[in-house]
């Protein structure tokens, strides 16, 4: 009786899996409540995702290489402005951009990274650049044949961003630019570096410059030798005495700078949570297909209700995120007075669960998880930074608490 | 370009009773892709004026012509039919459809892919050919137009090898694996695609006999596959 009554409870685990395996194309809730053009957008990101970046990302991580054709053709279909308006760039939604960002970013949550800061780039460009800002720079940046950088952290700045010291003086027409910015993604490769400056006292006395990368007295640091984000190079700025002509004064009106910054940084932070998404559902999905694999102790370890009861607790998280980060994207699209606070709960909610997904989705993976024959300790190293840049969790949540208590 | 919306590759299908469910995820035939993407390349070179992605199918067959049309060709017509008389349709009544359309649209080249990828019948472009009497070009690896634009020359995948055959227009050509590398849709391409036109046509109201003219008398999976056995020796 007792050997009949295990054999019910080992057959009846089985089913449990055997149902998954029919269902687990419904599963992931990438699709529900997305339009026409969204899905066409979903496709289209998945299959350049699949055939451009998958196969190379590994190389590119351990390499440190930074994947600059590709870009040009991420550029090419459209990826380097997707919310750029369509004079120039694609001008689609945040949701849509959100939905493009999560399928580049099962395959490398890196590279997909600094696309996404470059689009924030570009999208400043667009909004608040002057006529003749935008017709000079966005045509071969929404392209991603010339990158942008986004320069707002110094070493002694970060989270008190309003601290910053680089200085820019003003001396005729042109600003000569002193200072020096730290963990700026891209620097060195990018052709165009967005910097936060300051012209004059406080807050309002921050001023947005567009620096060119060949500009006199502008120089690079080291490349960052970092946990993760290895495809990117990450270096200091150093600016000693740039003269920038008053033509780079994004929108012509000082003093504007920090509203810019803070306006960029919301969807940027919409962005950096897609980032870390993308790659938690692709880690719950690897961690399924193995433990459908795995046996041990006579079955697979999908059999057990540990590893059940993980899987499920993984799916609610990154699913809460996908949420989230969706209605966040929307609160941006129709510029809703709670967007800010909505993208900062989207951005700490997600880069925290995703990243504890990607952790227990290596687990999951045994031993194996560790080796980087597997992807997963990958997306782990990468998504670790997705809680402190584009605004620390911690600082997200004094933003969030700011406005329940305003 | 003739376009099928069928079972995607990447789905693991599951038959139930011969039948298989109808929810899984769809999306254009791979080698439609291929065809679209030979008629988007005669366009690039300024050899052909105009694309028409064809299709007939249910009402979510249109999404293949949006793909289509994302991909560049200028309009689309969907012949649309109910469930039902989708799942009855049979090679030959959708090469007749083609070449009902032909009185319409006047056709230079029929693109098509060589099979579907559900059925894997591999009927239709020959069948279309025949129908109206025009000659055929298949599993074409290789395709060139004269410069008189009134005839091609199609390098044909064969058993023993490649065969090339020259044509006179209008012809049909079906496309294999290797003709091309399909390109990506762009995003604003997709977003221009809502726009362009897609005339809607009823199967129904078409003119064709429409019955069957195949019974199906048993649907079975092959036998599973026993293991093997050692043998002592191979005499």
């Amino acid at each position: 009786l007792k050997l009949q009554f295990l054999y019910f409870i080992a057959s009846y685990t089985m089913n449990v899996v055997r149902r998954a395996v029919a269902r687990r194309f419904f599963s992931s809730g990438m699709h529900m409540g997305l339009g026409e053009q969204e899905l066409a957008f979903q496709e289209a990101a998945k299959a350049f995702a699949e055939t451009e970046i998958e196969p190379h990302a590994a190389k590119w991580d351990e390499e440190k290489f930074f994947p600059t054709g590709v870009f040009k053709k991420a550029g090419e279909l459209g990826f380097g402005g997707i919310y750029v308006k369509d004079d120039f760039g694609t001008g689609a939604s945040r949701l849509e951009a959100s939905v493009v960002f999560e399928q580049l970013s099962r395959a490398c949550p890196a590279t997909t990274a600094f696309i996404t800061i470059h689009n924030m780039c570009c999208w400043m460009v667009d909004t608040f650049g002057t006529e003749e800002q935008r017709a000079r720079f966005l045509p071969d940046t929404v392209t991603m044949e010339n990158l942008m950088s986004y320069c707002l952290t110094e070493p002694d700045s970060g989270s008190d961003a309003a601290s910053l010291k680089t200085v820019a003086v003003r001396e005729g027409n042109m600003y000569r630019v002193t200072g020096s910015k730290a963990f700026i993604s891209g620097a060195g490769s990018s052709e165009y570096y967005v910097v936060m400056v300051r012209t004059g006292e406080g807050t309002k006395g921050i001023s947005c410059l567009v620096i060119p990368k060949n500009s006199e007295g502008l120089s690079f640091g080291k490349n960052e030798n970092k946990m993760g984000w290895n495809c990117q190079p990450t270096r200091i700025i150093t600016l000693e005495n740039v003269m920038v002509p008053e033509e780079n004064l994004l929108g012509g009106v000082e003093g504007q700078g920090f509203k810019m910054a803070m306006a960029g940084l919301d969807g940027g932070r919409i962005n950096i949570s897609t980032c870390s998404l993308g790659a938690a559902q692709k880690a719950l999905d690897l961690a399924i297909d193995y433990t459908k694999e795995r046996k041990q102790f006579g079955k697979p370890i999908a059999g057990f209700q540990n590893t059940q009861f993980k899987l499920a607790e993984m799916a609610a998280k990154v699913q809460s995120s996908r949420l989230m980060i969706r209605q966040a994207a929307t609160a941006l699209d129709q510029n809703d007075p709670s967007k800010t606070p909505l993208a900062a709960m989207a951005k700490f909610h997600a880069t925290d669960k995703c990243w504890e997904v990607v952790d227990e989705a290596l687990q999951l993976h045994g031993g194996y998880g560790y080796l980087k024959d597997y992807p997963v300790e990958r997306y782990l190293r990468d998504l670790r930074v997705h809680r402190i840049l584009e605004g620390t969790n911690e600082v997200m949540k004094m933003i969030v608490s700011r406005s329940l208590l305003a | 370009v003739g376009v099928k919306h069928t079972v995607d590759y990447n789905i693991k299908v599951k038959v139930k009773d011969g039948k298989v469910a109808k929810d899984v995820k769809h999306s254009m035939n791979p080698f439609c892709e291929i065809a679209t993407e030979a008629a988007m390349k005669l366009k690039e070179a300024g050899v052909v004026t105009e694309i028409v992605a064809v299709t007939i199918g249910n009402a979510k067959a249109a999404e293949s012509l949006t793909k289509a049309m994302a991909m560049g060709a200028d309009r689309s017509v969907h012949v649309v039919g109910e469930q039902a008389e989708i799942d009855g349709l049979e090679t030959l009544q959708v090469a007749k459809v083609f070449a009902k359309l032909h009185e319409e649209l006047q056709g230079d080249i029929y693109f098509m892919g060589k099979q579907a990828i559900d059925d894997d019948q591999c009927h239709v472009p020959q069948m279309v050919s025949a129908l109206l009497n025009i000659p055929q070009g298949t599993f074409a690896a290789g395709l060139k137009v004269a410069d008189d634009k009134s005839s091609i020359e199609v390098t044909r995948e064969v058993d023993d090898g490649s065969q090339t055959l020259s044509m006179k227009l209008p012809a049909v050509v079906s496309c294999d694996l290797r003709l091309n590398t399909p390109r990506f849709a762009t995003l604003p391409n997709i977003m221009k695609a809502k726009k362009k036109p897609i005339d809607k046509k009823k199967l129904s109201e078409m003119g064709i006999d429409l019955t069957p003219r195949v019974e199906v008398v048993e649907c079975a999976q092959p036998v599973e596959r026993q293991g093997g056995g050692k043998v002592a020796d191979v005499d």
